[in-house]
């Protein structure tokens, strides 16, 4: 393009006419109106705005003026090219709006569809059960302990002041595990635990007093898999060994326990009952969490989770048995104990509705998985 | 123990408005479990009547011969005229005294009684069986025929006493002397606060010399005997009525006079008696050990051989019953029917014997009858001549008998037990100041002496030898004062250090596994030796070794588990088969696995601590118990959908599901090819970790052998894991040393090796890492391809992003060429690696 000249040629510069400038503005401003797509845009743009745009040559004309007239005609084509530019940019945002706005209709996708490309998994509603019974009393300062399952008959029965021929050993209906060849048939001194109780002595032997420990675990008794009996079971037990504790902590430590997994207004019942490794001995009962006992001799509202009596029996309790620390080692004239035991599966059955015991035992998929990861 | 609510009423004077509920609710608070109170005759309504059977006609024309009667009811039918009646029953006849629901009647079951046509008669009530009114076994199972001289018309509800309650006791080992009348009376007097009259507070004669013999060998087995006779018993006496229905309402079934007795006045003191014929004892009554071999028949018809341990009463011919449990047929009271033989003497045996003994041997010939049942908790040592009066008293009043003036009691000398207390022992187990005064009038009101002020000395009842401690004691105060008084009170525990690492492990564990998809199943542990053919193990492997049970509760599952795969797989069967096929189940659970040294775990003291050493051995002579863990995997893993197709679940799933344990206890899982039973040889993967530099096989992953999975009836291509987690958890740590993240930029440098294809790729790996050194932050297998064209035959190429990063500066790309360059070049050294080009 020509270079700017000295010898100006005052014809040569209609393009600087004022309404000349007006008129390329006003051109380039309709085409970009008229851009109905960003490409059309694009082309309006390259068109009116290109270095072969006409305002792009009108502002190159600029050095053929002569010097008094550059500064004027510099600013009116100035101005123009700032109007243009502004225009494009609003075309340029309002077409990209427009766009923008049909893609993401279009990307539009069926949120209800279902996915399960990787079905959940569960953990057991029992060990969920046992973890959350057990959070409760390690929230209070307790510690959980294990022990295991084939277990010696004297950590089962004996350290437990269950005797020999005591006739609360025979209730238990005990697997015996077999002992070497030529041994006679509970020859082993071995049996599978009947119960959680054989971890109390352990945590008596073991650990520092005072002891404040829960233990969940299996259990084993020698009863048929029907609707109501399984051979194989859990249970929490609870043992406290301390200077001073008495039967009214016993009482204060189940009512706590049953707010924190049933709510605030529940509260527990003891009757008289007879273990051998607790003296006094306790059954203990809890308020029926769903009628909270309104439903006793109201025909009207009858409560099936309590069978209208207002109460479910949870389990056995009670002061620990001073022959038992003895047997641990334990000093029974410095200090005192409770336990206390029960049935996770019984729970876990009116907690929440199961109605036959094979269910937790066969381990279906279509039982288990509706329980998730907590309980 | 069954108590019906008349009876005890006749030694309480209970409000005349308490039901058996309210009773019930009171003996609960006072430490009797109180099951049901059976409502008897609830449901029934009279008009029942005494009639006599007047004319009976055979029906012959029907399947099944009927009768018609006509029975006389007096004016119980307004009429006098007798009541036609057909029945089916035939054990009555024409004279007899039934009972007859008249039309109008209704019995148990809502069995509405109205006439009615049938076997082409008109029949006009009913004649009754004593299970048609819920009467409980008398023996006959037909028509209840009444004693002749029993009055035509009266009313039947109330001579059979009909309506009654009955509670029924769980009665708990420790509360022996609740197993009568007479110790449930006596805690129902307590809880009322009302007097009691015992039935054993009655005048017995002293002891003479002209008793029958009697000579005790065994005084610590049998310390206290008495002996009565009675002679000249009628043989057509039957027991009364009144009698009958005591001993159906508690739950037994009336047979002899002379039995009903013994066992009449068992039920009402708890005190087990015998009586025998005495024309058929032969000599001195004894009670000795037996000696070993010694056989004796007992009243069941069981031929039994005696065990030295046991206690039985003899003869001059030998044993005629096992003492406490049972007695012997050869002096058996006669049957009624049995005219010829009729009983006519009778020597009535009371005695005490030893609880221990009496449990050891029903337990050995288990053999539990009434009298065992008391005897091991515990019978009142006391009661024995009262129980033998009784037992006098009855059978010459109900039988015509005469008592004979001979009284034979043998004792062995025994002292009153004492218990010393401190007058606040109960104060200080309950945590309620209860006072002196309330301790000792509790201990006074169940039977016990007590003198001393801040030290009671307290000798307990003879009924009661299940106080022992000072903590029994407590809780008869705290029991009668009341459970429900105990006040709410929070110990406070030491702060405590919340769950172990080793329990934290095995929650994450299980919610690792439940978030990949899988389904925890918690199976038996009971397995039969045969699973372990199916699984496919060696003859020699250590899982064969099982610990097993003598008393399994089937012959088939007598083992315990070495392995968690036969529960799992038995459980993703069970699930296969109720049409769930797309399956990932696990399980962690202990397993167990004999000592290599089988021994007896030792019965230690517990008078005191065992020692250090004595628990030491005693733990050794436990099967070894090590948790494991395993998945078993089925079906689809992804499911196919929407979004494109699904995937099977494959070798790789376990394998992953491994490293996700690993992963969780913080262990280093060393994965390569394996080969072990249940696995199939070519997609099994062994894994290892190390703990303390040695390295240790934990597990097995992969898909089953075809084998293992026909065998076992499993979907095709199962796949499984399983791995010792306590060895895992040793070879963990989980305290993470957090890396330092560098801000430069990363060089990415992608390489393909092509290997031979049995080169494990996890070796190609280590060799890239080796070579490439400190400035390799990941290294990422992206490809594996396989073709004999490009590649070469039995050869495979592995495509490889390695990501290389400094600490300190932006790497240079000749920096990090050199890095993949060396690390191509050791990989080419160790495994053969050529760059593919």
């Amino acid at each position: 393009m020509s270079a700017p000249n000295k010898s100006y040629d005052p014809v040569e510069v209609e393009t600087l006419k004022p309404e000349e400038i007006e008129r390329m503005r006003d051109e380039a401003l309709a085409a970009f109106a008229a851009a109905d797509s960003l490409d059309a845009l694009h082309e309006a743009k390259v068109a009116h705005t290109g270095p072969a745009s006409p305002l792009a040559l009108a502002n190159r004309e600029i050095g053929a003026l002569p010097p008094h007239a550059k500064a004027e005609a510099g600013k009116r084509v100035g101005q123009a090219r700032g109007a243009v530019n502004k225009g494009l940019a609003a075309r340029q945002t309002e077409l990209e709006a427009e766009r923008d706005a049909r893609v993401l209709v279009e990307e539009a996708v069926d949120v209800t569809l279902p996915y399960d490309r990787v079905p959940a998994g569960a953990r057991h509603p029992l060990t969920t059960m046992m973890e959350r019974v057990a959070d409760v009393f390690v929230a209070m300062g307790y510690e959980v302990a294990e022990g295991p399952e084939a277990e010696a008959e004297w950590f089962n029965f004996d350290a437990l002041n269950f005797l020999p021929d005591h006739p609360a050993r025979q209730m238990q209906d005990t697997f015996f595990v077999q002992g070497p060849k030529g041994t006679e048939e509970s020859g082993s001194g071995v049996v599978l635990r009947t119960h959680t109780s054989p971890v109390q002595a352990r945590a008596l032997l073991d650990r520092e007093l005072p002891v404040y420990i829960v233990c969940p675990g299996r259990v084993f008794r020698t009863d048929e898999l029907d609707a109501t009996h399984t051979p194989v079971f859990h249970q929490i037990e609870l043992l406290a060994v301390d200077e001073g504790l008495t039967m009214a902590d016993l009482k204060g430590t189940l009512d706590h326990m049953v707010q924190a997994l049933f709510g605030e207004d529940m509260k527990t019942r003891l009757r008289p009952n007879y273990f051998p490794f607790t003296e006094p001995s306790a059954e203990m009962d809890m308020l029926c969490y769903v009628c909270k006992g309104e439903s006793v001799g109201n025909p009207d509202r009858p409560c099936r989770t309590c069978s209208s009596e207002g109460w479910i029996e949870l389990g056995g309790c009670g002061m620990v048995n001073p022959r038992v620390l003895t047997a641990c080692g334990v000093d029974p004239e410095k200090y005192s104990g409770f336990a206390f035991g029960f049935g996770i599966e019984r729970m876990l059955m009116f907690r929440h509705n199961v109605e036959d015991m094979r269910d937790m035992v066969e381990g279906d998929v279509r039982f288990t998985r509706p329980f998730g990861m907590e309980i | 123990m069954r108590v019906p609510l008349s009876w005890l009423r006749e030694y309480v004077d209970l409000p005349v408005t308490e039901t058996g509920r309210d009773v019930q609710a009171k003996l609960i608070s006072a430490g009797l479990e109180v099951e049901t109170v059976e409502q008897l005759g609830a449901d029934l309504k009279g008009p029942l009547v005494v009639g006599r059977v007047a004319t009976i006609e055979e029906l012959t024309e029907f399947k099944k011969p009927i009768r018609f009667c006509t029975v006389d009811v007096g004016q119980a039918n307004g009429t006098g005229e007798p009541q036609e009646i057909v029945c089916g029953a035939r054990n009555f006849a024409v004279g007899d005294k039934v009972v007859v629901a008249l039309p109008g009647a209704v019995l148990p079951g809502d069995f509405q009684i109205a006439e009615r046509k049938t076997y082409g008669k008109m029949s006009r009530g009913m004649i009754c069986s004593s299970d048609e009114l819920n009467m409980g076994d008398d023996g006959t199972k037909g028509i209840i025929v009444l004693p002749p001289e029993t009055e035509v018309g009266r009313d039947a509800i109330e001579l059979l006493e009909l309506v009654d309650e009955v509670l029924d006791i769980a009665v708990t080992p420790d509360r022996g002397y609740c197993l009568s009348i007479r110790g449930v009376a006596r805690e129902t007097a307590i809880a009322y606060g009302l007097p009691l009259r015992d039935p054993a507070l009655i005048d017995v004669p002293g002891p003479n010399a002209y008793g029958y013999p009697v000579r005790i060998s065994d005084p610590t087995g049998c310390d206290r005997f008495t002996a009565r006779t009675v002679t000249g018993l009628s043989a057509e006496a039957r027991s009364p009525i009144w009698l009958q229905r005591r001993l159906q309402k508690v739950g037994m079934r009336p047979i002899s006079l002379a039995v009903d007795v013994t066992n009449y006045v068992m039920m009402e003191l708890g005190q087990p008696l015998h009586a025998y014929d005495r024309g058929l004892v032969q000599g001195t009554i004894g009670v000795r050990r037996a000696e070993p071999g010694e056989k004796l028949t007992t009243l069941d018809g069981v031929e039994r051989t005696l065990d030295a341990e046991d206690l039985v009463i003899t003869d001059d011919r030998g044993p005629i019953g096992l003492a406490g449990v049972m007695g012997g047929a050869n002096t058996e009271i006669a049957d009624h029917d049995d005219v010829e033989n009729a009983t006519a003497d009778v020597v009535i045996e009371a005695a005490h014997f030893d609880a221990l003994s009496i449990a050891r041997t029903a337990r050995r010939h288990k053999l539990s009858s009434e009298a065992s049942r008391r005897f091991e908790r515990g019978v009142d040592p006391q009661a024995t001549a009262a129980a033998a009066q009784r037992t006098v008293d009855l059978l010459v009043l109900l039988a015509g008998g005469t008592a004979e003036a001979g009284v034979t009691e043998v004792l062995a000398p025994t002292a009153p037990r004492t218990i010393t207390i401190p007058a606040d022992h109960p104060d200080q187990v309950a945590g309620v100041a209860y006072g002196r005064e309330t301790v000792v009038r509790r201990l006074q009101e169940i039977g016990c002496d007590v003198y001393g002020q801040d030290e009671l000395i307290v000798t307990v009842p003879s009924w009661r030898p299940d106080l022992t401690d000072p903590n029994d004691l407590a809780e008869e105060v705290i029991r009668l004062e009341g459970y429900e008084n105990l006040p709410s009170t929070l110990p406070k525990p030491p702060a405590g250090l919340g769950l172990t690492e080793r329990q934290r492990l095995h929650r994450r564990v299980g919610r690792a596994l439940a978030g990949a998809g899988y389904v925890e199943a918690l199976n038996y542990p009971f397995i039969g030796e045969q699973v372990f053919d199916q699984l496919a193990l060696e003859k020699d492997d250590p899982a064969r070794r099982v610990v097993k049970l003598s008393n399994p509760l089937s012959d088939e599952e007598p083992a315990l588990r070495t392995t968690l795969l036969p529960g799992l797989l038995a459980a993703l069967r069970r699930n296969d088969g109720r049409g769930s096929h797309d399956l990932a189940l696990f399980e962690s659970g202990l397993v167990f696995r004999p000592r290599e040294e089988q021994r007896i775990a030792a019965v230690l003291p517990v008078d005191r601590r065992p020692t250090d050493e004595e628990l030491a051995e005693l733990n050794a002579a436990l099967p070894e118990q090590p948790r494991h863990v395993a998945v078993v995997l089925a079906g689809a893993r992804e499911q196919a959908g929407w979004w494109g197709k699904g995937r099977p679940a494959d070798w790789a799933d376990s394998v992953e599901a491994a490293r996700s344990v690993a992963r969780e206890a913080g262990a280093e899982l060393i994965i390569r090819k394996g080969q072990y039973g249940p696995w199939h040889p070519g997609r099994c993967a062994e894994l290892a970790v190390t703990v303390d530099g040695v390295e240790q096989v934990v597990g097995h992953a992969g898909e089953l052998h075809p084998r293992v999975v026909k065998a076992l009836g499993l979907p095709a291509r199962t796949c499984a894991m399983e791995l010792d987690l306590d060895a895992v958890e040793s070879a963990g740590d989980v305290t993470v040393a957090a890396p330092r993240i560098s801000t430069f930029p990363v060089a990415t440098q992608d390489v393909a090796l092509v290997v031979d294809a049995v080169v494990p790729a996890a070796e190609v790996e280590e060799a890239l890492r080796d070579g490439a050194g400190e400035l390799l932050e990941s290294i990422r297998l992206f490809d594996v391809y396989e073709n004999a064209e490009q590649l070469g035959e039995g050869r495979k190429s592995l495509a490889y992003a390695l990501r290389f990063r400094a600490a300190d500066r932006t790497l240079t790309v000749d920096e990090a060429s050199a890095a993949r360059d060396a690390a191509v070049a050791l990989a080419g050294e160790r495994v053969g690696a050529d760059l593919r080009s």
